[in-house]
């Protein structure tokens, strides 16, 4: 049966997600090349459905639509809403009955996009929910990866931060393990979740041990008020501890460094880490929009399955 | 009445006799037949169990306030449908049941309804909001079996003290629902392996286990009895099983969600398995079955939570909490304790009936003479299927669907008159 949905990577195959990358890795050259006009979803329309505040993302998603020539929505839901408006179902069914072709959701309830999945017929795009997943943003990780070493396959991943919260790593983890990369994470304690091990991921026991010999190395982004929850003492005691700098770094001299944004300068990776020329934290964007092109582009076609 | 040629179920274990019912009460348990008077009513009862009537003292029954979740009539239907002559339920009302009036409203409809004997718990602080007591007296005098802030525990340690001492006064059992707030902070689901996997918030066992030893140490200090709601965590039954040992006056119960499922159920996100305490890990269900056969953990309950489909058709982390559990709880607790060997019938009776009795002081529990006929007669070979759709009570939020398992309630007997006989298509 061909896939309707992209709702994250645990379910994908790794055939599927080559795919993905391939189509990715064209668009991305064909942007490159200055392409803009691409017809692939002429006479479609998508609607972005995005329940949690997004820059990045959402704009990337736009682009990518918009180049492939279909009709755009920008909807923008406020949390506060979520618990007393209009319910998901009724959102989708609303949406659904304007015949759009896409619904890409980001949500900050883990699940939310497969409950409208269920109730659309729509493409349903995960642009990223609660803890659960984060599917495109792995996918872009991927495809930088992919471009710049030629393979996944054997390549050691550091991922470093909060990994609890972060439906980045999980949405890496799953997607980099199936097409046989290695991953290991290291966070602190406090936000380092259960059982990651059993989806193959290597749990380092140092940012030291995590980062030695990587090929490349993802610091994630740690919010504020994490802190304010009693996870780390402060942004500084983080940084000293956790964060990704040029030091830490002479252990995995020649690793990409890879954000998926927005960074705090000085906290999880220092400026001189961004800024380096190791970083494809920049690249990361355009990888995006490509991949993000791919994912449509396929869906529509019903060539995932 | 008489019921005919019925394996029944006593403390003993089961063997094969004649019940005769007179004026609401058991008259004559027999094993030698005789004949049947002019205008007798005769249940033939050959291939068919008879259990004490079933207790369950852990319900939800939703009114006054949510009765689009469920009513009194609703609930009661449901629970003779699921082989219960007594049930108990839970204060969580609007307005809460914390004074005489609301309990006496819950006695009232209930013998109106006139199905199942309904016995009200009383908050055990003003509006549940864990600053004052509650009526507790007048509460009392308007027919509460018991005391419950459930849901939630009372915060406030010295408060929860005081309770217990009041409620002694009044001969009243303090029933725990065990939970600090600080530590399950909004958590939809156990902490652990599936809870990453899904990505939901998870609560640790110790979430629970912290106010089971609070709940359990006030016991042991005061020298009072306490009860303590659905166990869920191994470290829980484990905390009980210490207590008791060392004299504890402490009883338990579990439900059978936590002895038949794990949090594995949450993987696709279906909000029927999102329940307070949460569905735990295996080893705290293997747990849990062991304290039931160890005696640790006195009683199965439902902690029957009916929702309306909208409070279920969300988000997972907005989802309502609970099942609906008084249409399935003795086939699945058959199939899953009695049928693997785990209890016997007899036990099963205890854990389902006596046991509750004894908790709460009610009549019943036990198939003698003299005691009233309350009866719950059952086809223990009969296989069927869980279908939530088909659930007389409102709420059809159940994880059980599809599910099979042995054991149909034919016939339930309240004070010798028959309350639910099973429609044969």
């Amino acid at each position: 049966m061909n896939r309707k949905d992209l709702l994250g990577l645990f379910d994908l195959s790794a055939e599927e997600i080559w795919k993905i990358l391939s189509l990715g890795l064209e668009y991305k050259a064909a942007l490159k090349g200055g392409e803009k006009n691409f017809g692939q979803l002429r006479g479609k329309s998508a609607v972005i459905l995005f329940y949690e505040n997004s820059t990045r993302t959402r704009t990337s998603f736009e682009l990518a639509a918009k180049l492939l020539g279909a009709h755009v929505i920008n909807i923008s839901v406020a949390t506060s809403s979520v618990q007393k408006g209009e319910t998901l179902i009724d959102t989708g069914k609303t949406l659904d009955a304007m015949l759009h072709d896409f619904l890409i959701i980001r949500h900050p309830m883990g699940g939310a996009p497969k409950l409208l999945a269920e109730t659309v017929k729509a493409h349903v795009v995960n642009g990223g929910d609660g803890m659960t997943e984060h599917p495109t943003q792995a996918l872009l990780d991927m495809l930088t990866l992919r471009e710049h070493f030629g393979r996944i396959e054997g390549l050691k991943v550091a991922i470093l931060g909060d990994i609890r919260h972060s439906r980045v790593a999980k949405s890496n983890l799953y997607g980099l393990g199936k097409l046989g990369a290695e991953v290991r994470m290291f966070a602190p304690k406090t936000l380092m979740p259960e059982g990651l091990e059993r989806e193959g991921a290597v749990i380092c026991s140092s940012r030291e041990e995590a980062i030695a010999g990587a090929d490349a190395v993802m610091g994630l982004r740690i919010q504020l008020e994490r802190q304010k929850a009693g996870n780390f003492p402060s942004l500084g005691e983080y940084a000293k501890y956790y964060g990704i700098s040029e030091e830490v770094l002479r252990l995995a001299p020649n690793a990409l460094i890879l954000h998926p944004g927005p960074v705090n300068r000085g906290v999880e990776l220092t400026s001189g880490v961004i800024d380096g020329e190791n970083s494809r934290i920049e690249d990361q964007v355009l990888s995006g929009v490509a991949v993000r092109m791919a994912v449509l582009t396929l869906l529509d076609r019903g060539t995932l399955s | 009445m008489i019921l005919q040629n019925a394996e029944i179920v006593t403390r003993d274990g089961v063997k094969l006799a004649d019940v005769t019912v007179e004026n609401g009460r058991i008259a004559k348990i027999s094993s030698c037949p005789r004949a049947t008077k002019r205008d007798e009513l005769v249940l033939d009862c050959r291939g068919l169990t008879v259990f004490p009537g079933l207790i369950d003292m852990h319900v939800h029954l939703r009114e006054p306030g949510f009765e689009r979740k469920e009513d009194i009539a609703s609930g009661s239907r449901a629970a003779v449908k699921g082989g219960f002559t007594q049930i108990c339920c839970m204060p969580n009302t609007d307005p809460v049941i914390d004074n005489k009036v609301v309990a006496s409203y819950i006695t009232a409809r209930a013998k109106e309804v006139g199905l199942c004997k309904i016995h009200p718990i009383g908050a055990i602080t003003k509006g549940q909001r864990g600053e004052e007591l509650a009526a507790i007296g007048g509460m009392k005098a308007a027919g509460v079996v018991a005391l419950s802030e459930d849901g939630k525990s009372v915060q406030n340690s010295k408060l929860m003290a005081n309770a217990m001492l009041y409620a002694s006064d009044f001969g009243l059992k303090c029933l725990c629902h065990c939970e600090d707030p600080a530590l399950s902070d909004g958590a939809s689901v156990n902490e652990g392996y599936y809870s990453t996997l899904t990505g939901l918030k998870g609560s640790l066992r110790a979430a629970e286990d912290v106010m089971i030893a609070r709940e359990l140490l006030l016991a042991e200090s005061l020298d009072l009895p306490v009860h303590i709601c659905h166990v869920s965590t191994y470290s829980g039954v484990q905390l009980i099983r210490e207590a008791k040992a060392r004299g504890v006056k402490v009883t338990a119960e579990t439900c059978p969600h936590y002895f038949i499922l794990t949090d594995e159920a949450i993987k696709n996100f279906d909000t029927n398995t999102k329940v307070n305490p949460p569905l735990r890990a295996e080893k705290d269900r293997l747990a849990v079955i062991e304290g039931l056969k160890d005696g640790t953990i006195d009683c199965i309950v439902t902690d029957h939570a009916p929702h309306h489909a909208d409070d279920k058709n969300v988000e997972y982390a907005l989802a309502a909490f609970g099942i609906s559990g008084l249409e399935t709880s003795f086939a699945l607790s058959y199939t899953a304790l009695v049928k693997t060997g785990l209890l016997t019938p007899a036990q099963l009776a205890e854990k389902m009936s006596g046991a509750p009795a004894k908790i709460l002081g009610l009549e019943g529990g036990e198939l003698k003479v003299g005691a009233p006929a309350d009866l719950t007669v059952v086809d223990l070979n009969e296989k069927w299927t869980v279908e939530p759709n088909k659930f007389v009570s409102k709420g059809k939020n159940s994880p059980f669907g599809g599910r099979e398992v042995y054991g149909k309630v034919k016939y339930t007997v309240v004070d010798g008159t028959i309350k639910y006989e099973e429609q044969t298509a």
